[in-house]
């Protein structure tokens, strides 16, 4: 029998080598005549070991990582093939903690198949949402999203099917759905990995949305940082035309729904929802005055649902195992799965779904072994950009909405960026304030003016010029800016910068030197 | 750097030509001005000045239209750029892996600043606010390939590797 053997084409497998260790293993396999079948797989989310590569054996998928090209003969030599111990072995992929751990609802398949085998997809599951959605009324198709208790992942939050029902309930010529795959906050990479790793997951739950709110035509907003994303899509987009999953008629149904990706430029503020749709018709990303609400007057002033990647590839899963099956997964109001990406400075950094609930400690430190350097984890930032610092003594607090929202902070897309004691958190405040500079849109004074001034305060109070006065003018700064922005960049951007002053007051302290 | 105003350039045949490409393949579709930005960009490199009159008469926008949008975005540029592009990630959690100091080496390995081209023409250095590659960070991107966990020694690899070709 001829052995299948799995090596990722994810970018962050690819960004530490995983096409030559692809490649050495071709040609080791053929060096020794043993013929193998190599599958390019997504990654399975344990990015510390990538490249990993798997081999199947008939009791499972074994992990051996993370693998370099010179790795390759010794693990011909040890008898990989068979699932044989080696130093890179880790046993059964499935049976790593970090992994078994998990409830990956949405991210089910992501790293198991071949993303752009439309076969492999059906194999799994695949498509089996849209049937069920196909054989339901528009109405229904909504309630059950509703009452799935699903909330949008792009960082508001918001009942997606609240969102679907407005669309659903305007009369118009054109409806449209936009995918907000602008995924810029620092430390995530969900969308990403799912459109990498699982692209017509993304394709069926947008097709779904059309079919619910009665819009023949979608697009995905993707960020042009995602080259490798975008060339996976296009892929997995043309072969549903092909078979007749996208255009006309869609599984002779008689209904369509037409998909296509667009590039964005390298603008952050692309992805709050306003600005992408501008972006979307061509024009300067400038944020738009609501309302009117997309959901009524959207792309091209046409009734819009806009969702982020994971909400919508969220929805094959809702359809075909019933509301109630997504919404027993969670806590209060934060009901299903969360995509959890940790990363910066972590041991074990990767994508980790489960069941809202956990705790920020018991995912820094059970699942991400603590920090990459050994050194204590001093501050973390969930959310992130416009995300608050949270530190050591709040570790406790778990990783939903409300809870967050409690304590100042927010779970946004699920970044979760550890910092080891050697951060100095005056720099991540000032940071925050120039991010928040070179992206504004331009708009609104507070943010535009604010964050300028913002960058040379701070800078004053690290450079111990008038120290008192500028700590009081930052904080002032702050508050006209929460209250004087029209949008959540310069709405948000003091909730870092606040946060580190009042949590890490000692950076701000220190004596110029 | 060139700080002196952009001339009005006269193109050549070949660019002319390579715009009206971009134009004729997104012309017809709805909203299309960052579509042809990004097909005339990945034709010749960058938004030449001069094409932005072609493309606003074309597209029936204003030219303050078109230079509106070309200036609001990072990724567009509108001088020639050098053979490759060096992406380093500036984002937070680059950050907490060392970024600040591979940006520092990497400015010093290329002896530019960023938006700055080597004076033989070979790199571009570019910031860059996340590449979604955070659980290997620190990240940089050169042209369209990814690299993970860079390291000083491996930034140098890198662009010893890139210059051979
Ligand atoms: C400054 C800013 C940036 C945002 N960036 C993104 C983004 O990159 N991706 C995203 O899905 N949502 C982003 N959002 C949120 C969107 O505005 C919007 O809420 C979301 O796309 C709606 O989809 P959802 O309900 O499925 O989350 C951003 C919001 C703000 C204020
Ligand atoms: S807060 Fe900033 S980014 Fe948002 S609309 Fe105002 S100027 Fe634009
Ligand atoms: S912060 Fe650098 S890749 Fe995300």
């Amino acid at each position: 029998m001829i052995t299948t053997v799995y090596v990722p084409q994810d970018a962050a497998a690819l960004s530490v080598g995983a096409e030559r260790v692809a490649r050495a293993i071709a040609a080791e396999a053929e060096r020794r005549g043993t013929p193998i079948r190599l599958v390019r797989n997504g990654t399975r989310g344990l990015l510390w070991l990538e490249p990993l590569v798997e081999v199947a054996t008939p009791n499972g998928r074994h992990a051996y990582g993370p693998v370099t090209a010179r790795d390759v003969p010794s693990l011909f030599e040890a008898g990989f093939l068979q699932g044989a111990s080696h130093p890179l072995h880790h046993g059964l992929t499935e049976e790593i903690p970090f992994l078994k751990n998990q409830q990956r609802l949405t991210f089910a398949r992501v790293g198991v198949i071949d993303p752009t085998s439309l076969t492999d997809y059906l194999a799994h599951d695949g498509y089996a949402g849209l049937r069920r959605a196909l054989e339901m009324q528009p109405t229904e198709i909504v309630k059950t999203v509703l009452d799935s208790g699903l909330r949008g992942r792009g960082g508001a939050a918001f009942p997606t099917g609240i969102k679907w029902q407005t669309v659903l309930d305007q009369a118009a010529p054109q409806k449209y759905i936009a995918c907000n795959a602008d995924e810029g906050d620092s430390g995530t990479f969900a969308d990403r990995m799912l459109m990498e790793g699982d692209p017509f997951m993304l394709i069926e739950g947008m097709t779904i949305a059309g079919l619910a709110v009665g819009a023949t035509r979608g697009f995905i907003y993707l960020r042009a940082e995602y080259p490798h994303a975008h060339k996976t899509l296009e892929a997995a987009i043309a072969t549903a035309y092909r078979e007749g999953y996208l255009g006309r008629d869609i599984l002779g149904s008689g209904k369509t729904f037409d998909l296509e990706v667009r590039l964005g430029a390298g603008a952050y503020i692309c992805g709050e929802e306003t600005s992408m749709l501008e972006s979307l018709e061509g024009k300067r990303g400038e944020v738009r005055v609501r309302p009117p609400l997309p959901a009524i007057k959207g792309l091209f002033g046409q009734p819009t649902v806009v969702n982020n990647v994971i909400s919508l590839a969220s929805v094959p899963v809702i359809l075909q195992h019933g509301a109630e099956f997504y919404q027993s997964f969670g806590v209060g109001k934060s009901r299903g799965t969360i995509p959890l990406q940790l990363a910066g400075n972590i041991k074990r950094g990767g994508l980790y779904e489960r069941a809202f609930g956990l705790t920020l400690r018991e995912l820094l430190y059970d699942f991400g072994g603590g920090s990459a350097s050994g050194r204590p984890i001093r501050a973390v930032q969930v959310g992130g950009p416009l995300g608050a610092y949270i530190p050591a003594s709040q570790f406790d607090t778990p990783l939903d909405y409300e809870a967050l929202s409690a304590i100042g902070a927010l779970l946004g897309h699920g970044g979760v960026v550890a910092f080891d004691d050697t951060v100095d958190m005056a720099k991540m405040a000032r940071y925050a304030m120039e991010f928040c500079a070179a992206e504004s849109c331009g708009k609104c004074t507070p943010c535009r003016i604010g964050s300028t001034r913002g960058v040379e305060l701070l800078d004053r109070i690290i450079a111990n010029v008038e120290r008192d006065k500028n700590l009081q003018l930052v904080q002032e700064l702050c508050e006209t800016m929460v209250h004087g922005s029209l949008c959540g960049l310069g709405g948000m951007t003091p909730f870092p910068v606040q946060s580190a002053l009042k949590h890490f007051p000692e950076d701000f302290m220190r004596t110029a030197q | 750097m060139n700080t002196t105003p952009a001339r009005p350039e006269t193109l050549d045949a070949r660019t002319r030509e390579q715009i009206d490409l971009a134009l004729s393949q997104y012309q017809s579709q709805p909203g299309p001005l960052l579509q042809v930005l990004h097909a005339v960009q990945n034709r010749i490199g960058y938004i030449p000045d001069a094409a932005i009159p072609i493309i606003a008469s074309a597209l029936n926008l204003s030219r303050a239209d078109v230079h509106g949008v070309v200036t609001f975005y990072h990724y567009f540029r509108r001088q020639p750029p050098g053979r490759h592009i060096v992406r380093v990630c500036q984002a937070e959690s680059c950050k907490a892996m060392r970024a600040d100091e591979l940006t520092e080496h990497a400015k010093a390995k290329l002896r530019i600043d960023f938006h700055q081209t080597t004076a033989d023409g070979a790199f571009t250095l570019e910031p860059v606010y996340c590449l979604g590659n955070c659980a290997c960070s620190p990240a940089v991107m050169i042209d369209e390939e990814l690299y993970g966990r860079v390291t000083p020694e491996r930034f140098d690899e890198l662009i010893e590797e890139k210059s051979a070709k």
